[in-house]
């Protein structure tokens, strides 16, 4: 099976072709939307944080800017520092440089402020869109594709409609020899065991159940009882009742491929099968890690909708309710919610979202993407000093 | 008679329902090979789930086959089962002894 895409140097494929203004702090993060505002092409990433972080807090900021940098989706990178934080902006740009795509770093200390920043900004990131801009697709295997799957405002309808269909699309992938991430550990929470009966070996499964411990514990150490938070307010308008009954509802997003292995937050697979990442429930966090661990894509099921979408891969919308379809069209690409009251199959429905994903791979706009909806949040696992 | 319930599996103790049911409706099932009637003794939101069988304080609630918590109240049968008679067993930092299930 065959998509169109663009073929980078270190052998990856991209889906899309942006250009990216990567902001190495929280002080360089509005100087980068400024540059990006005006070359036409160009998106930038701001977010809160690069600085005074430590420990495995620290490491994972920075592998996930280099991971975003890296994406196959990303033609070109503009590193922006603002030069004395935390996250080193030479580091950043040198370690994106190894995919073999152009890579520029520029800092505002070093460049001498705003003004002169942007300007220098927009003179490289127009001449990198102007570049990239000449680039095209080649038919490339769908075998290169990683698929990062993600659920949020779930309802009942996830775990009967949206997610199984998902799982269906997600093992028509596998069968063609592509990836998929499962992610959101918090969502496997009284699920573990089911799941690790599909890992490859022993080792996996000790993987699968430390993630999973790993979060409870974090509501252990704070003295919490997770229902503050999960399942959400909306899930239990929805119907769910406990994170027990979200999470088995949830991992019917993973279809039934034996698990390759469990990957830190932002860490890319070894190779291709269906895989876990450790991410939270938190959907725009999730979506990030996956993005920074190579996804070029995304599919996204939602019980009570939701408009999120991403910077460096397009979002596909996916829902189990027919009336969240109806009421929020202007966000959701796919109603599966046709298996409940129209009584398609899950098969179908799976087929339909493949077919979609097909089309998005290829070039078609998401309702995310042509509503520039860029949700864009890295998971943070300590505090800021 | 319409078919508005779902119970994903033979030991499951609640069914969710597909369609906003009122007090008192039969309603059609399908559970396992064959389907059976039941009746509704409150209002049920679509999604929401009431119970197959009564359930006792304390006996866990089954759904997808898997326990999904713990019932905190008596439960009668064609009752509505959510958030106000049954708890979460996992993520319970605020009990003194946080249980694990592996």
């Amino acid at each position: 099976m065959k998509i169109w895409g663009y073929k980078r140097a270190n052998g990856t494929v991209g889906i899309r072709n942006h250009i990216v203004i990567l902001p190495t702090s929280v002080c360089a993060s509005e100087t980068a939307v400024k540059i990006s505002s005006q070359v036409e092409g160009s998106v930038a990433l701001p977010h809160q944080h690069g600085c005074c972080q430590v420990g495995e807090d620290y490491q994972q900021t920075l592998r996930t800017l280099i991971g975003l940098g890296s994406n196959p989706n990303v033609a070109a990178v503009l590193v922006v520092g603002l030069g004395c934080e935390g996250i080193r902006p030479e580091e950043v740009a040198a370690a994106i440089r190894q995919t073999g795509k152009p890579v520029e770093m520029i800092t505002i200390q070093g460049v001498g402020g705003t003004l002169k920043t942007v300007a220098k900004g927009v003179e490289i990131a127009g001449r990198m869109v102007r570049e990239a801009s000449l680039l095209s697709r080649e038919e490339v295997d769908l075998s290169e594709l990683i698929l990062g799957i993600e659920c949020g405002g779930s309802d009942a309808t996830s775990g009967i409609a949206a997610n199984p269909a998902v799982g269906v699309t997600s093992d028509l992938l596998i069968a063609a020899g592509g990836t998929a991430m499962l992610s959101e550990t918090t969502e496997l929470i009284g699920a573990e065991h089911i799941l690790a009966r599909r890992a490859i070996n022993p080792a996996v499964a000790e993987k699968l159940f430390e993630i999973v411990q790993r979060t409870e514990q974090r509501a252990f150490d704070m003295g919490v009882d997770i229902r503050g938070s999960q399942p959400t307010p909306g899930n239990i308008e929805g119907g769910v009742t406990t994170i027990e009954e979200k999470s088995l509802g949830c991992i019917y997003k993973a279809g039934s491929a034996p698990i390759q292995g469990v990957l830190e937050y932002g860490e890319l697979p070894a190779g291709k099968g269906f895989y876990v990442m450790d991410t939270p429930g938190e959907d725009i966090d999730s979506i990030t890690g996956m993005l920074a661990g190579g996804a070029q894509i995304i599919i996204f099921t939602t019980g009570r909708g939701t408009p999120t979408g991403s910077p460096v891969a397009p979002v596909i919308k996916v829902t189990g309710n027919s009336k969240t379809y109806e009421n929020m069209i202007d966000n959701i690409d796919i109603n599966a919610g046709k298996i409940i009251d129209q009584g398609i199959s899950l098969k179908e429905s799976g087929q339909e979202i493949f077919a979609e994903m097909l089309q998005v791979c290829n070039g078609k706009m998401t309702k995310a993407e042509v509503l520039k909806h860029r949700e864009f949040g890295i998971f943070r696992i300590g505090p800021t000093f | 008679m319409k078919k508005a319930l779902i119970a994903q599996h033979e030991r499951d103790n609640v069914a969710t329902a597909l369609a906003d049911l009122t007090s008192g409706e039969e309603v059609l099932m399908d559970l396992g090979e064959g389907t059976c009637v039941v009746r509704v003794s409150q209002a049920i939101a679509f999604g929401h789930k009431f119970a197959l069988q009564a359930i006792a304080a304390g006996q866990d609630v089954v759904k997808y086959g898997e326990v999904i918590g713990v019932a905190t109240a008596e439960i009668a049968q064609g009752e509505h089962v959510h958030v106000q008679n049954v708890a979460s067993k996992r993520g319970r930092g605020d009990l003194a002894q946080p249980k694990k299930e592996v």
